[in-house]
């Protein structure tokens, strides 16, 4: 068949662009700079400051998983109900300001945060005392909610949508209250959109370097901050690349998840 | 009882949708008063001004930065959709088995973090012997915009049936001639959408251009970044507030014009 032919220019690109240079990662971070192999940049993790910087990142990308689930879940349950009639308009209203540069929004929210910005302001002017809310851990959290919250969003309101009113309708008859309803019925439902939503907001919460950079000072380092110095200013590529096989482990995970719980791609963001 | 039960829920369900927008549009609105500022400081309001308008147009680094942009936005966004729109009728026409091999490597840039993706393609760069630069970037770009036009054409190219195609070849058509003519029409939407949305992803990436730019070239991305210690120009908040409402202009035409014509 000639028309398998036509994948050949996409898979010359995948595996020139994509795979081989995941191995290289992979070789780099397994070696030292002589190219002998070596473990200690992957060992490298568990030294103070690397697994300080880890542990603050799974802390602080839970977080904001979690927040974000709790925010989106209600949020896409309100979007699909109204949808009904008025097309893609009010997901449309959602998804916009991604499409403003995400350096610019999230230097916004210094001039929101800062010692003398506007929430501040607003404080002073209702005669509440000021608070110190920038270069902070919440300050992080608050720039991944912001910046992650519709890849949540969209992938939970697209499998909603999936979901057929009369099943709700039918647990509804059978007396299944609010509750029930929601965590027997809804919740299992969308659990492929949940699921994706999760990996969506937490693996690029986790490798962020550039929220913790902007919003959070040069104090609080990210392990995404840490690889990124190796890479920009420290150029020990072996023990980035090395550090970043560590991340590839939850990314990978992430991918196992996916492929578990969302065999037939339902819970797309786009 | 039961009716202002309901009244009452819809008003709550009302003020939460009110919340989060204002959540997600107070740093837009902030960013677009900014633009109008006539002081440099973030915080203090200096009376309406057009200045950083002006300013914006006559600053070469802006300005070539945000060439740089536009270019490596179209070009990779035209690339990717021919290479992707090719490969998706490739793997729709394939058994199950290599198809879902093929589709699980497609979603690797998509669920890889971008500082790996990154990283990767300039550890590649330098192994293979290509200097970072304009071209990097764009192959890179490519690379991470190729996945959202396959999965914007696939889902399209599932709902045509295979014997039109098979008619138009039984009445006489080449293939070539054949898919033009009956295939693409009814892909075209699938198409478009994945390049708009493989434009903008470019467009709004800073991570993966980050690493693979080299010295010497900017995006508008990585320029804001090499400002944020100095303090960013208004200008830039005047050329991203011309840019939002331009993107909204095409979100609105992305968004509203196919629906009307296609949606059954």
């Amino acid at each position: 068949m000639s028309k398998k032919l036509l994948s050949g220019p996409y898979l010359i690109w995948m595996a020139g662009f994509t795979v081989i240079p995941l191995i290289l990662i992979l070789y780099y971070g397994l070696t030292d700079r002589s190219g002998a192999f070596t473990m200690a940049n992957v060992v490298s993790i568990a030294t103070a400051e690397h697994a300080k910087a880890l542990w603050l990142s799974m802390g602080l990308s839970l977080v904001s998983t979690v927040i974000c689930l709790v925010l989106a879940y209600p949020l896409a349950m309100i979007l699909r109900k109204r949808n009904v009639g008025k097309g893609s308009f009010v997901v449309f209203i959602f998804i916009l300001p991604m499409w403003m540069n995400f350096l610019l929004r999230t230097l916004a929210w210094q001039t929101l945060l800062e010692r003398n910005g506007v929430i501040n302001g607003i404080l002073t002017a209702l005669r509440l005392p000021t608070q110190s809310l920038i270069n902070t851990p919440g300050a992080i959290i608050l720039g991944m909610v912001y910046n992650f919250l519709p890849f949540m969003v969209l992938p939970i309101y697209n499998v909603l949508c999936k979901i057929d009113d009369n099943t709700i309708y039918a647990a509804q008859d059978l007396g299944a209250d609010f509750w029930q309803t929601l965590f027997r019925i809804w919740f299992p439902l969308s659990l492929p959109g949940v699921i994706s939503g999760i990996t969506m907001v937490f693996v690029p919460a986790l490798t962020t370097f550039v929220i913790s950079n902007l919003l959070g000072g040069s104090k609080i380092l990210l392990i995404g901050n840490v690889i990124e110095q190796e890479f920009t200013r420290g150029s020990n590529w072996h023990l980035g690349s090395g550090l970043s096989l560590v991340l590839m482990v939850f990314i990978l995970a992430s991918m196992a998840l996916i492929a578990k719980y969302d065999k037939n791609g339902e819970g797309t963001a786009f | 009882m039961k009716k202002t039960k309901n009244t009452l829920k819809r008003i709550l369900e009302d003020f939460y949708l009110v919340l989060i927008m204002v959540f997600l549009y107070a740093p837009i609105a902030t960013l677009m008063v900014l633009s109008f500022s006539n002081s440099k400081s973030r915080t203090q309001w200096g009376g309406f001004t057009l200045r950083w308008y002006g300013e914006m147009f006559e600053s070469a680094t802006i300005m070539t930065a945000l060439q740089n942009t536009l270019v490596i936005a179209f070009a990779s966004a035209l690339i990717a959709t021919v290479i992707g729109t090719a490969a998706a009728i490739a793997i729709n026409s394939m058994k199950p088995l290599s198809r879902s091999i093929i589709m699980g490597i497609t979603n690797i840039p998509m669920l890889n973090a971008d500082i790996v993706t990154g990283i990767s393609l300039m550890l590649a760069f330098i192994a293979f012997g290509i200097s970072l630069g304009f071209k990097t970037i764009l192959i890179a770009h490519i690379t991470f915009n190729i996945p959202y036009v396959i999965l914007s054409v696939m889902p399209k190219l599932k709902q045509t049936s295979k014997s039109v195609y098979e008619a138009a070849m039984d009445l006489g058509a080449s293939p070539l001639y054949a898919f033009f003519r009956v295939v693409f029409p009814d892909i075209l939407p699938g198409v478009l959408s994945g390049f708009l949305l493989a434009f903008t992803m470019s467009l709004d990436d800073f991570i993966i251009t980050h690493f693979t730019k080299g010295a010497g070239i900017n995006t508008l991305s990585t320029l804001i970044y090499s400002e944020v210690r100095r303090g960013i120009k208004p200008s830039m908040y005047a050329l991203s507030t011309i840019i939002f409402a331009a993107v909204l202009t095409l979100l609105i035409i992305t968004n509203f014009a196919p629906q009307k014509k296609f949606e059954k």
